[in-house]
């Protein structure tokens, strides 16, 4: 198992209604250095989180205590950029299991569905009324289920149900990761490989 | 006969099987890595008992975070040592093959894979690296993956992966003087947005796409990635093959005659369907530059920076984030922005050709002084030649000074690092904050618009030079 299974997460979120937030701001290329995956979770939002001196700018989201939980909504094109990994590493290890956005980037939502987090894609007008909604109360909950694939705004009752496939989603409840599955095809694997001319 | 584009030939080639609603079970057949995103990769691969199921299929080589001078010496930062030398632990163990420091095919993987004829048509490429698709250049899917895809490619040779979906761009005409294909590709960008590609993988035609040199192509498929798209190529043709015929790894006498009869088929059908289609005029493409944090945000260099007319909400708050960070005010020129450093290099814009022009350029004249001039080959390759080229003199008569190959400032993991607020006009891809250093500056180009820069000093149009 790879990860913590979820099926049902009922949490507080920490909004960021900022856009194109890219791979090299969630976690900065010089804390990519390391050979094993220990701490990415101090440095997620580096640049964005603490001043040149190391001190926690306080208009930073992550730093403004009225805002925790396990969703983190963002801003549309979240996860743009490099394929680092690391990105998704330093949101899972903060805390976070699920990232709602109105648009991913392709290769953040591959890696994130990879190492255990949700991303859940809604609608422009959804993810307004979460951050009014947040803005309003910080205290407000959502409730994302993965069975249904509903994401349920609590204080007002409304929803939308999102996408994932039917395999993601097993893997998602079960903690699977896509390594058991190949490992478990590899002679079907080596017998079309040695089909092949190049 | 069902009609099909070039991506569904390759792509379909390569399915072992698909799961139902689910991903396909996706065969690799060339997987890159490099120091950075590969050793936790080994490490779970070891964790879980498992071994690398068909070595001769990954070639290595460190490139993000190596110095780009004294490379013949013991890395001083101790991280980046630690990395490097655990991806030659790991290859030496797994049987990889290995092009080392200081070797004669070091370089960026992006630029070496191609150089040592690795990258050939109708391939599919992976590397825990986004600008992987910069290997589209020869009709190969080729795209970026994360750390767990390593392993899967390593555990299996297979990554489970959705078919994306598919674009063409076709760009017709000819092309103005002074517009390179880096122009080409930022124009694009600006057009379709650094979202836009989402989703796609994106096939490049058209009289001004087919007109280029392999090196100007790889130029085009590297930034699809900066569009949000998987990956773009371009179908393999006579430029395809001459730049291939006779490389280290290219197939010889018989075997040569048999692949390009094979490539020679790779080729979108008349008639083939793609999701979505864009279509440019190359006479309407002029220098290009970007003066915001990220590729979509480009203009000619003769246009004025944006207004905020007709913005709002978020969209608004965002792009004023931005400006305030490269401390430019909407709606003002571009042109004569003054620049403290320039940087040619890259898996964009690392090649031999772009130091050529770059060189051809800058003949006879001298830098200005303001500017601090970095040029840093992809590869040994073309260092080789450029010294050989007599390109190192002519550069250094003109004040600049040619660093060792490695990715260097295009994303400042070693110590090549523009420092915060400074300004650099860059031939890498990526305009992020930060990403040329903490509080650095960038603004994406051409080798030619930075070599302009380089001599005046400020940003100009380089045919005004
Ligand atoms: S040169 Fe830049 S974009 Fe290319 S592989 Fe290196 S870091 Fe990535």
């Amino acid at each position: 198992m790879a990860y913590d299974k979820f099926n049902i997460l009922n949490s507080t979120v920490v909004p960021l209604p900022t856009e194109n937030v890219d791979t090299d701001q969630i976690i900065p290329a010089r804390f990519l250095k390391a050979t094993e995956r220990k701490g990415f979770g101090e440095s997620l939002f580096m640049d964005w989180r603490y001043d040149s001196e190391g001190n926690p700018k306080s208009d930073f989201v992550l730093n403004d205590p009225t805002y925790s939980g396990k969703i983190l909504v963002a801003g549309k094109n979240f996860g743009s950029g490099s394929s680092r990994e690391h990105a998704a590493w330093a949101i899972y290890d903060y805390g976070f299991r699920c990232v709602v956005s109105s648009f991913f980037a392709d290769i953040f939502k591959n890696n994130a569905l990879n190492v255990g987090i949700l991303p859940v894609t809604v609608s422009p007008e959804f993810l307004e009324e979460i951050f009014t909604e947040v803005e309003k109360d910080p205290s407000t909950k959502v409730e994302v289920n993965i069975e249904k694939q509903t994401i349920t705004l609590l204080s007002t009752g409304s929803f939308e149900s999102f996408d994932i496939n039917t395999y993601k989603k097993g893997n998602m409840q079960n903690g699977f990761d896509d390594i058991d599955y190949l490992l478990n095809m590899k002679d079907e694997i080596v017998a079309f490989e040695a089909a092949k001319k190049i | 006969m069902e009609k099909k584009t070039l991506f569904d030939k390759v792509w379909d080639a390569h399915v072992v099987k698909s799961v139902p609603d689910g991903p396909d079970v996706f065969f690799i057949d060339k997987h890159f890595i490099h120091e950075v995103t590969s050793p936790v990769a080994f490490l779970n691969l070891e964790k879980r008992g498992n071994k690398v199921l068909f070595p001769e299929r990954t070639v290595a080589t460190p490139d993000h975070n190596v110095p780009t001078i004294d490379q013949e010496k013991t890395i001083k930062d101790q991280l980046s040592r630690m990395q490097v030398e655990k991806l030659r632990e790991n290859c030496s163990k797994h049987g990889i093959e290995l092009h080392d420091l200081g070797t004669d095919h070091h370089g960026i993987v992006h630029v070496i894979g191609p150089e040592l004829g690795i990258t050939q048509p109708g391939m599919t490429i992976v590397c825990g690296d986004s600008h992987t698709s910069t290997h589209g250049a020869f009709g190969a899917i080729a795209f970026g993956i994360g750390t767990s895809e390593v392993e899967m490619v390593f555990a299996s040779q297979c990554i489970m992966q959705s078919k994306p979906k598919r674009m063409r761009i076709t760009v017709d005409g000819e092309l103005n003087e002074g517009v390179t294909s880096k122009d080409i590709i930022l124009y694009i960008i600006s057009k379709i947005s650094a979202s836009g590609g989402t989703g796609y993988f994106l096939e490049y035609a058209g009289s001004a796409i087919q007109s280029l040199s392999m090196e100007a192509r790889m130029t085009i498929c590297n930034m699809s990635i900066e569009m949000g798209a998987r990956g773009g190529l371009i179908a393999p043709d006579e430029t395809t093959f001459e730049y291939l015929k006779g490389k280290e790894h290219a197939p010889k006498g018989e075997d040569w005659d048999k692949a390009v009869a094979y490539w020679k088929t790779l080729k979108t059908d008349e008639g083939a369907e793609f999701d979505l289609e864009y279509k440019y005029d190359a006479a309407d493409i002029e220098p290009m530059i970007t003066y915001g944090t990220n590729p979509g945000m480009g203009i000619k260099i003769k246009d004025n920076i944006p207004s905020t007319d007709g913005m709002e909400g978020s969209n608004k708050k965002t792009y004023i984030k931005s400006l305030d960070y490269m401390g430019f005010a909407p709606g003002e020129p571009i042109k004569g922005k003054k620049i403290d450093y320039v940087f040619v290099g890259s898996c964009t814009n690392g090649r031999i050709e772009d130091i050529r022009a770059v060189a051809e350029f800058v003949k006879g004249k001298k830098k200005a002084e303001n500017i601090t001039a970095w040029i840093v080959p992809g590869s040994r390759e073309v260092e080789k030649l450029a010294i050989k080229e007599g390109l190192v003199d002519i550069l250094e008569e003109a004040g600049f000074k040619l660093r060792q190959p490695g990715c260097s400032a295009c994303l400042a993991m070693n110590d090549d690092k523009i420092p915060a607020g400074k300004y650099a006009v860059s031939t890498s891809n990526r305009n992020f904050e930060g990403r040329q250093g903490p509080g650095a500056r960038t603004l994406l180009a051409s080798p030619l618009t930075v070599a302009a820069v380089a001599i005046t000093g400020e940003v100009t149009d380089p045919r005004e030079v």
